[in-house]
């Protein structure tokens, strides 16, 4: 592990590299959307970069968390990771297999083990059907347990296993309170007994007593059935009681990437601090005495990034180098991994 | 299948004891509709009524609508013909009543034919995206150019006269019109999370479509259809009144205000005025229940 030296690993092994072998391992992900300017203006359609060359791993049984502000590319990543969008470059290599370049019937045989928790509670179910179709459709569509009565047990299962009243497989969505419903999308994604699971702000939309009990739920489901988790989200706290490792993103790029503890107790990378320090102490006492170093300007529009370190017009430590030069993430301590050259 | 099974069993009696949960009964939201949509209900009845003259008019017609009676030519609604008779004393009575049978066989095949067709195309339209979609939009800006009756008339010079090619020249008009409106619906409906979560859940196209689109534009459909019902008998109407519709000497609304009824008008109103009294009547019940239907099924309208 540590003593591997650090210029020649990905920026992405796990300090615990040989008890975990990785699941996931996304290498160089790059995600352009073309903005078209409509059918008369083609050629002068603008690039946005939403994600730019991230790479990272996840191994069996870890949860990953991914953070940064709003469109920073978050969710984008992890839609890329599903194959909801087809990558402008890179791979994503998932149990053996480079989903990039899968057909259509063999990524949807992929899919069974990759699954996908979403923010909203209540756009995430379709209003017309039933729970119990819900949960259940996915294991008629693959085959696993083709006949009914079997099907409806395990829902009722998966409904027991996720706190929830098996007799709610016979309510619509609508007849269920925003956190009902949110475990009723955690059954749906375990109802293919996936691998990994990506939970994008999967409790963000929750009030914070309901988030605390969802939290635990994706806790107790990960160490009973040895899930993956990427969980993306923007609340640090929640990412913390979490997650092992934790990894920044910014405009599109990783900054920095440190086991959970190591990046909350030891942030690296100029952003990291100020995300950090803008995370408020519920005591003002303390609060009163922290010293505030608020971020400076607004985040760049990704259209027009700023060249060189795209963090470079905000952060308090730039110098000229850095509007020249894309910083690379390179290891620090082991397992701790930044975008910056002056740290 | 492979990894571990996430398992918890439970008594399977217990679930089936669940699963036996009594629904809401049908009776009881039907009551609540009839309070809260009272001109839905009045026009229900109506329509309801209608029905039941179109299906029952060989016994519910007290003469056969197409022979002549030519001892009573233009006889004024009396004992015997409650309605008059028209020119060839053919009793108006019946000729509504089977006339109602024409308009409502062309109302509902024009309506569900356009509005299927419609969606059909608006579903495709949004969901293939891209080229596919810009041609088909561009192409129902032209047909959405031109009144229904000026495209029905151009169907018919393309077509012919008669109740089946009249249907098409009704329904081809529909089509554009529900295609844009579902296509916009199901627009929204594509980038929402559900569908996205069955992509991920690897559903075939067909399946995402069939289950998680096209029952969430139910709504829109059946409110297309029902604005359709009415629309579709009023221009059969005006059709047939131009002689461009069913041909005599079938019963049809719109046919029997021709002829006679116009040369006549002064001296033997009734031949006129009852046909006119029915078109009025029947669609205005449909939509009156369309609009009824748009309050019950489409929440943001609801609220108000």
């Amino acid at each position: 592990m540590s003593a591997v030296a650090g210029a020649t690993l990905r920026p992405d092994t796990p300090r615990t590299a040989q008890a975990r072998p990785p699941l996931l391992e996304v290498r160089n992900l790059k995600m352009h959307f073309t903005v078209a300017g409509g059918i008369f203006s083609l050629n002068k359609a603008a690039r946005i970069k939403a994600v730019d060359d991230v790479s990272f791993t996840i191994a069996r049984g870890e949860a990953l968390g991914l953070v940064g502000e709003s469109g920073c590319g978050k969710t984008t990543t992890g839609r890329c990771i599903l194959r909801l969008e087809k990558p402008t470059s890179g791979e994503i290599i998932f149990e053996g297999q480079n989903l990039c370049n899968l057909d259509r019937d063999a990524l949807n045989e992929k899919r069974e083990r990759m699954q996908v928790i979403f923010q909203d509670p209540f756009s995430s179910l379709n209003p017309r059907m039933k729970v119990g179709s819900i949960i259940g459709e996915p294991m008629k569509v693959h085959g696993i347990y083709p006949k009914r009565k079997e099907r409806d047990q395990r829902v009722a299962e998966l409904l027991s296993v996720c706190g929830l009243n098996p007799k709610f497989m016979d309510r619509y969505p609508h007849e269920m309170s925003g956190g009902q419903r949110q475990r009723v999308g955690i059954a749906r994604a375990l109802s293919l007994n996936p691998h990994f699971i990506i939970c994008d702000e999967a409790v963000s939309a929750l009030d914070v007593s309901i988030q605390a009990q969802v939290i635990n739920l994706l806790e107790d489901l990960r160490e009973q059935f040895n899930l993956s988790y990427l969980f993306i989200a923007h609340d640090l706290s929640v990412v913390r009681h979490l997650c092992h490792r934790v990894a920044v993103m910014y405009l599109g790029r990783l900054v920095e990437l440190a086991d959970s503890d190591e990046l909350f107790t030891n942030p690296l990378h100029p952003y990291t601090r100020a995300l950090l320090e803008a995370v408020p102490i519920p005591d003002p006492d303390i609060e009163k005495l922290r010293a505030r170093n608020v971020m400076k300007g607004e985040i760049p529009s990704p259209i027009n990034p700023p060249g060189g370190c795209v963090f470079h017009p905000r952060c308090p430590l730039a110098v000229d180098s850095c509007r020249q030069e894309v910083p690379q993430l390179r290891q620090l301590k082991p397992g701790h991994w930044v975008a910056c050259p002056r740290v | 299948m492979t990894g571990e099974a996430i398992a918890v069993r439970l008594p399977r009696a217990d679930i089936e004891a669940e699963l036996a949960a009594a629904r809401r009964p049908f009776f009881k939201a039907l009551g609540t509709w009839v309070r809260n949509q009272p001109l839905g209900t009045v026009s229900l009845l109506g329509i309801i009524f209608l029905i039941f003259m179109a299906i029952f008019a060989p016994q519910l017609s007290p003469f056969d609508p197409v022979v002549p009676h030519y001892d009573e030519m233009l006889a004024a609604p009396n004992a015997e013909y409650w309605l008059g008779t028209d020119q060839y004393g053919r009793d108006i009575l019946s000729r509504i009543i089977w006339g109602a049978r024409t308009a409502l066989y062309i109302g509902f095949t024009c309506a569900i034919l356009g509005s299927t067709l419609g969606l059909v195309l608006g579903v495709a339209s949004a969901y293939i995206g891209g080229w596919f979609d810009l041609v088909i939009q561009r192409m129902i800006d032209v047909f959405l150019a031109f009144p229904l009756i000026i495209l029905a008339l151009v169907a018919v010079a393309v077509f012919g006269t008669g109740t089946d090619k009249v249907i098409i020249a009704i329904a081809l008009p529909f089509v554009p019109e529900c295609a844009r409106v579902v296509r916009a619906g199901a627009l929204a409906l594509r980038e929402l999370p559900y569908v996205d979560a069955a992509r991920a859940l690897g559903f075939s196209n067909l399946r995402i479509i069939l289950r998680h689109i096209v029952p969430n534009c139910m709504a829109t459909y059946l409110i297309m259809l029902t604005s359709f019902l009415g629309q579709a008998i009023l221009t059969e109407a005006s059709l047939s009144y131009l002689g461009l519709g069913v041909q005599e000497p079938n019963a049809a609304w719109g046919l029997m205000l021709q002829g006679g009824a116009e040369e006549y008008a002064e001296s033997a109103m009734w031949i006129a005025v009852f046909p006119g009294l029915a078109i009025t009547l029947a669609v205005f019940a449909f939509n009156l229940f369309g609009d009824a239907l748009r309050d019950t099924l489409d929440p943001k309208l609801r609220a108000r």
